[in-house]
């Protein structure tokens, strides 16, 4: 294997314009010469000329650029790690947590407690589930440890509260029951690659 | 398991190209183990009887293929774990193991600690070539403490191997599980042995052996801790945590005088209560099993608020003018060695009825004996052949005396001696060698005599009891019939030739015969037929070697104890028979061993546990609350003659004893600063408490705390007095007897122990007694529901004793057993 791809360490679309620089003058005379030059040149009047014209672009034209938030929010990344959130399955709209723990097993700042039970249906029913957001840091090692994709990392990223410490209850957490048509998949931390298929051998079975 | 290594009980293998050495007579997997040498196995434990359901532990021996865990190691023998032909066995079999099992761990209660689940890595099985239809199977509760989830088990029948062999109850068998028949095309396509276990394993699942859908057993939970996957849970573990979750604090556990090692698994309540709980308890299963208390009596402990400085500085004042302590023997030796020091320092009496009379048979035996500790432990007694228990509700007094008694049947190829008051129709089906003795009240000497008579060497015996053995002797002249072999001429014309010619043949015949026979009074006296007696003694006494005799709280608190102590000493001077003890409680042989006990409590008396004008209380209901048994550290002394370390397993708030001790005595700053203080003239050693190990080694050696020295002295000249015929009581008797499971207040308070406080009795005296009676001791009397034991048999009832507030002991008096009137109510 050739190493040629790992040198070009030019990254992404490049566009680049070389700017016809002139060379910074040295002498005093020259220093004098410039101002002269740039006074007279009007070149004043340009940057007022840009301002304008960006001012009637944005107004008149529809091309503002300012995202006015927080009226207005920019679209994130799926892998960005803001507040957790809690997926139902699609099907049955049950929440796909299991209680296996290994999200309150991984959490490195001990901030995931969970309590099980045997209910009814001899299923294991999560039966409390809470995230102390005053310790967690977002590390995202429960969205990808979640064998279920059943806690996931959300795009609410504005944390500020008046107290340091504040629970989050699975209630808080799970996708609103009424809103599971709007749930979205996660493709963080933890997702199934695109390619899993290819990579799943089948068990024989007899039926 | 505690023979000593010696020279020549060792012989010499070769694993893998590497010389071990392993003791004779020892399976291949217990020597390689003993030898931290790695084999694959599943269904094997080690001190019972191999299964042969999993076939992992295939090796090759000597060029031939064997089961490790069936084969037994020879000198020089050579052996090779892994060869090409094994190991493609072996990922068949993990594959076979796999085929149709749920791919649930992510809630499984074993949580990661799952056999299967390491066979599968430790084999690198990661494809499956084998499938079959999978079958229903049903969860189910079989008790009020177990927990089956069919779907999950392997059926690699260690639950039901272990509760043959260890436990003896034989609750749980292997039943018909209606799958469907292998396809015949695997027969020539697999591995034989994994074709083999999987037509086994398609066919069987575990059941209650007695048919319903409910076990008939002493919920001992031994099948839950010894299950590999998470088939078999305690009911209230279900789903509760996971087992990473937990903290593990090992500790010793405080029910019985058996002083199991045990962990308590912690951690904190629920999400919004973050005080700290046990969940469950486990045990180092392949060393030592628990019984029912053991495994689910765990939640006993004392939760208070903080300090109650009031009810200190009264307890303070309690204590300064008390002219007695009462207390039981649920006591660690730490609080025992305060208890005497200030005893010593202040010159109260202290009383502990249990103890005490512990104390007085155990000082009358160590100087006839010459030795302070009875011969055996029980792990010794479990190596034995030939195992007598008399005195012992053996069901009921301690689940490990069982135990022993049990593993000698079934391992040993044993024999057992039940000698015993009250019916009980467990113990027959410990083996078709034991042979149960259903004396009457009062006859347990004559029981002793019979043994001296059985087994001692006559030689050694005292003159005087010599002839008093052979008065009891008499002939009788008996008719028996005999089949002889007679001989018989004829004389048969040769048909072909036409000659005639004589012929001898052998006829059996039935022969009338008198003989003489020797019939023995003792066995008469005992209630069984001499002759029968002699016929059954005699098989079981085929090839035995080693004997051994439980001896249980029935002689302790017989009228004439110190005289049983003497002939107990006698046995073990002129027989090969040799004898443990059970402590009544469970610190009954520490508190024995370190304090001076006085018979009756008078004047102001403080009570630890028990009744008295000031209580200190661990149940939560004293004057002053002290720590439970889970909340403090130090040692016990259990009935294997060990000191055994404790640790806290949950915090508590309030003041100890040793609190108190310092104010009123002078104390060092911690309980456990008291352990290197124990009294060395007794055996104790000066250890401290931090250095004592509480585990086992590889090869089942007991590493915790240490063992009590058995301190020789001369023995003195043993004279025992003939048995009083007076001493049987006969009519309406109630026997102090605690169910199963329950051993003292903290296993009652205790959430999964169910069986309630009253009188115990057979089936058919239940019916007669009615739901409750009221039972008259003369002085006293006490009212108490009537509860029924199906494994109870005859006319004599048990009351239990373990809610001290009713004061048992007390109407009991220095008996186990009493004459009283009953009355319906």
């Amino acid at each position: 294997m050739g190493l040629e791809q790992f040198k070009n360490r030019n990254v992404g679309q490049q566009n680049y314009v070389m700017l016809d620089l002139e060379h910074t003058p040295q002498t005093g005379m020259g220093k004098f010469r410039q101002v002269v030059r740039r006074t007279f040149k009007a070149e004043l009047f340009v940057g007022l000329w840009v301002t304008m014209r960006e001012m009637i672009n944005a107004l008149f034209r529809g091309q503002m650029h300012t995202v006015k938030y927080p009226l207005e929010k920019l679209p994130i990344s799926p892998r960005y790690r803001a507040i957790h959130e809690m997926l139902r399955l699609l099907e049955s709209g049950h929440y796909r947590c299991i209680g296996c723990g290994l999200c309150e097993k991984i959490c490195i700042s001990n901030c995931i407690t969970m309590d099980t039970r045997y209910d009814e249906n001899q299923r294991k029913e999560v039966s409390e589930y809470t995230i102390n957001f005053g310790r967690c840091i977002f590390c995202g090692y429960c969205a990808e440890v979640c064998p279920e994709l059943a806690i996931v990392h959300g795009p609410r990223y504005e944390t500020a509260s008046e107290q340091r410490a504040s629970f989050s209850l699975f209630e808080d957490m799970l996708t609103p029951i009424d809103k599971l048509n709007l749930q979205q998949e996660y493709d963080g931390f933890g997702a199934v690659t695109p390619n899993a298929d290819e990579n799943i051998k089948k068990t024989p079975l007899a039926y | 398991m505690s023979e000593v290594k010696t020279v020549e009980n060792m012989v010499a293998i070769t694993i893998d190209g590497k010389t071990y050495h392993a003791k004779e007579g020892e399976y291949i997997l217990n020597a390689a183990r003993a030898n931290d040498v790695f084999i694959p196995a599943i269904c094997y434990l080690t001190r019972c009887s191999p299964t042969l359901a999993c076939r992992l532990c295939l090796v090759e021996a000597d060029g031939k293929q064997v089961y490790a865990c069936n084969a037994k190691v020879k000198e020089g023998m050579e052996i090779t774990v892994d060869t090409p032909n094994i190991l493609a066995e072996r990922r068949a079999i993990m594959e076979v193991y796999d085929v149709n099992h749920p791919l649930q761990c992510g809630v499984c209660d074993k949580s990661g600690e799952c056999e299967l689940q390491n066979y599968t890595l430790e084999l690198a099985v990661d494809s499956q070539s084998y499938a079959i239809p999978d079958t229903k199977r049903e969860v189910k509760d079989w008790s009020s403490v177990l927990h089956y989830d069919a779907g999950l088990c392997i059926v690699c029948e260690r639950c039901t191997t272990v509760c043959k062999d260890m436990i003896g109850d034989a609750a749980i068998g292997t039943t018909k599980r209606g799958g469907e028949a292998l396809d015949k095309s695997y027969k020539e396509t697999m591995p034989k042995d994994a074709y083999a276990m999987w037509n086994k394993l398609q066919k069987s699942i575990i059941a209650p052996s007695n048919g319903t859908d409910f076990t008939d057993c002493s919920d001992c939970g031994e099948c839950t801790a010894v299950c590999p996957v998470g088939a078999l849970t305690g009911r209230d573990f279900v789903y509760a945590s996971n087992a990473w979750e937990l903290e593990r604090v090992p500790a010793t556990c405080a029910h019985c005088s058996s002083g199991c090692q045990i962990y308590y698994e912690k951690k904190h309540t629920s999400v919004f209560d973050r005080s700290e709980k046990i969940y469950r308890v486990t045990n180092e299963w392949n060393y030592v099993s628990l019984c029912g208390a053991g495994r689910y009596g765990y939640d006993f402990e004392n939760r208070i608020e903080g300090k109650d400085e009031a009810a200190f500085n009264a307890a303070i004042e309690a204590f300064k003018k008390a002219e007695s302590i009462r207390f039981n023997s649920v006591i660690t030796n730490e609080e025992a060695l305060m208890l005497q020091t200030f005893k010593e320092k202040m010159g109260v009496k202290l009383v502990n009825p249990d103890a005490r009379a512990f104390q007085k048979f155990l000082s009358t035996y160590a100087k006839a004996a010459g030795q302070s500790l009875y011969s055996y432990d029980f792990k010794e007694v479990m190596a034995t052949d030939f195992v007598i228990s008399i005195g012992a509700a053996l069901r009921n007094d301690n689940p490990n005396a069982r135990y022993a008694f049990n593993n000698v049947q079934k391992m040993n190829k044993g024999a057992g001696l039940y000698f015993h008051p009250v019916g009980d129709t467990l113990v027959p089906t410990f083996g078709k060698n034991v042979e149960v003795v259903t004396h009457k009240v009062g006859q347990e000497e004559a029981a002793l005599y019979l043994i001296l008579d059985l087994f001692a060497d006559k030689e050694k015996l005292p003159k005087e009891v010599k002839a008093y053995l052979d008065g009891f002797k008499s002939t009788a002249t008996k008719t028996v019939k005999e089949k002889v072999m007679k001989e018989v001429t004829e004389s048969v014309i040769d048909e072909e030739t036409g000659e005639e010619k004589t012929v001898t043949k052998k006829v059996p015949e039935m022969v009338e015969k008198e003989v003489t026979v020797e019939r023995n009074g003792l066995v008469e006296i005992l209630g069984k037929e001499s002759d029968a007696f002699a016929e059954t003694f005699e098989k079981m006494m085929k090839k035995k070697e080693r004997f051994s005799m439980i001896i249980g709280e029935d002689l302790y608190f017989h009228e004439k104890a110190e005289n049983i102590a003497r002939l107990v000493a006698l046995i073990e001077q002129t027989t090969p028979v040799r004898v443990a003890m059970i402590p009544p409680k469970t610190n009954s042989l520490g508190v024995a061993l370190i304090c001076d006990l006085d018979e009756e409590a008078t004047g102001y008396t403080v009570g630890y546990n028990e009744n008295g004008d000031f209580r200190l209380s661990a149940l939560g209901d004293g004057d002053l609350d002290m720590p439970a048994m889970n909340q403090q550290e130090g040692t016990l002394t259990n009935m294997h003659k060990r000191v055994t370390p404790t640790n806290a397993a949950l915090e508590f708030k309030g003041y100890e004893l040793n609190d108190l001790m310092k104010v009123l005595t002078g104390a060092p700053e911690l309980t456990v600063d008291w352990t290197e203080k124990l009294p060395t003239d007794k055996g104790f050693k000066t250890a401290k408490f931090d250095d004592l190990p509480n585990g086992y080694l590889n090869d089942g050696t007991e590493n915790r705390g240490y063992a009590l020295e058995n301190i020789t002295c001369k023995a003195e000249d043993i004279s025992v007095e003939p048995f009083d015929e007076k001493s049987v009581l006969e009519g309406e008797i109630v026997y102090r007897c605690n169910p199963q499971r329950q051993f003292n207040d903290f296993s009652d308070k205790a959430h999964e122990i169910f069986e309630g406080f009253g009188l115990y009795a057979s089936p058919a005296k239940a019916e007669m007694l009615g739901e409750k009676v009221e039972i008259d001791f003369g002085e006293r009397s006490i009212t108490v529901d009537v509860i029924v034991d199906d494994r109870m048999e005859g006319e004599i009832t048990a009351l239990a004793d373990f809610r001290s507030a009713a004061d048992v002991y007390g109407l009991f008096g220095n008996a186990r057993y009493r004459k009283v009137t009953m009355r319906k109510v």
